[in-house]
């Protein structure tokens, strides 16, 4: 290599290196704001913004959800498996809606209720047929213990 | 043997060497491109009877799910494409050949398409699933910003008269933005976001069902060669224009 393509070849790297170290590091500082959303544990914890409009991402806990017959509001309860939060909502909710499935809510937390202005259902990575998923319901109807533990 | 012969240890690198050389890159385009692009074709059909007619519906979304077989690949490919002109650049820029910019400026309109794609059907299978169109996550950004630099790229890339400076500045431009390429990949992991995580390049193995793996995986490769495909146009249309002054273009229009 000449020394002139040795020298681009160096000021190219340490370009890349320079941006690359400086993205990172804004990156890692805004942290708290690429985050879509705050878990039930975060909010127990005292991390959430007060007084503002925030979102709280989690699993509807099975056997929660409660709906009013008369009208659109519902109440369910968020858990990250280590603690939960109970949520209102007055809407429809996304078809793909339902206990045990992954959720991401936005609104204000309302003394220790989380009023929801928007829901929206979170979407895991597994694909399957119906079939198999039949299959993988009745092997887990016959164990005693299979509510709790279901991995979908 | 003649005197001018170029020695031995430069000689096995003759092909390597050749792939500087404007012409060649022309021919071989012309040869592999419409290959290309007819294997394309042929595995598209068979990708979509397989992905639309022959796998099963998703347990939870229905057939609404049938949309990855388009978001999916085109995604990959956009950081893919990105990748490729990203490389072409920079060896275009270090070792000053000329082919590498040709193949860079190539690559961007294809890389923006195939990214708008993503985009576009990402949202369109959004609204049904989550329930809005779009959501300013970790996932959905980076993608924004990598369809962002594609334009930036084309954009710099003409705004410059001197086609020297020109290519200098925008495979900067294009180097640069190679640290969002790893950013899209992992935004999923490394925050929070609405977009699931990796379901067919994760460690563990993939969490689909195989009958749509299958489809998947056909479905990319027959992007990939509509991208080669398209490649090769492009570079032919590149080279006619950047090399319109010499005898062998000369020779190919007739003039």
């Amino acid at each position: 290599m000449t020394p002139k393509r040795k020298r681009r070849l160096m000021i190219t790297l340490f370009i890349v290196t320079g941006v690359s170290a400086a993205t990172g590091l804004t990156l890692m500082s805004l942290n708290e704001n690429i985050n879509l959303f705050y878990s039930p544990s975060q909010i127990a914890a005292g991390e959430s913004p007060h007084n503002a409009t925030f979102r709280v991402g989690g699993m509807v806990v099975t056997g929660s959800v409660t709906r009013n017959a008369r009208n659109l509001d519902v109440r369910f309860d968020l858990t990250d498996t280590v603690e939960q939060v109970s949520v209102h909502y007055s809407g429809i909710l996304p078809d793909l809606f339902r206990e045990g499935q992954g959720i991401v809510a936005l609104g204000k937390m309302e003394g220790t209720v989380f009023r929801a202005e928007q829901v929206l259902a979170k979407h895991d990575e597994t694909y399957m047929a119906p079939e198999i998923r039949d299959a993988i319901n009745t092997a887990n109807a016959g164990k005693p213990s299979a509510g709790e533990e279901d991995p979908y | 043997m003649l005197d001018n012969a170029p020695p031995r240890h430069a000689r096995n690198w003759v092909w390597f060497h050749r792939f500087g050389s404007p012409e060649h890159c022309y021919r071989l385009s012309e040869r592999w491109g419409p290959r290309a692009g007819v294997c394309a074709g042929a595995l598209f059909m068979v990708g979509l009877y397989l992905g639309l007619v022959a796998a099963p519906p998703d347990y939870q979304m229905g057939n609404s799910y049938r949309i990855i077989f388009i978001h999916v690949p085109t995604a990959w490919m956009s950081l893919f494409a990105y990748v490729s002109m990203a490389i072409s650049a920079a060896i275009g820029l270090i070792w000053k050949i000329k082919m590498g910019h040709c193949i860079a400026r190539s690559c961007a309109p294809l890389g923006a398409a195939f990214t708008l794609c993503a985009l576009i059907t990402g949202s369109l299978w959004g609204k049904p699933t989550w329930g809005t169109y779009w959501i300013w996550d970790a996932r959905l950004t980076s993608e924004l910003i990598l369809l962002f630099l594609y334009f930036g790229f084309m954009a710099l890339d003409n705004a410059i008269e001197n086609r020297r400076t020109a290519a200098q500045a925008s495979a900067i431009l294009a180097v640069v933005g190679l640290i969002n390429i790893p950013i899209i990949h992992y935004s999923v992991e490394w925050w929070n976001t609405l977009h699931q995580g990796s379901t067919v390049l994760k460690l563990e193995g993939p969490t689909i069902d195989t009958r749509m793996l299958i489809p998947l995986l056909v479905m990319f490769f027959a992007i990939n060669l509509y991208f080669i495909s398209g490649l090769c146009s492009r570079i032919q249309c590149e080279l006619l224009d950047s090399e319109r002054s010499t005898s062998w273009v000369r020779r190919i229009a007739g003039g």
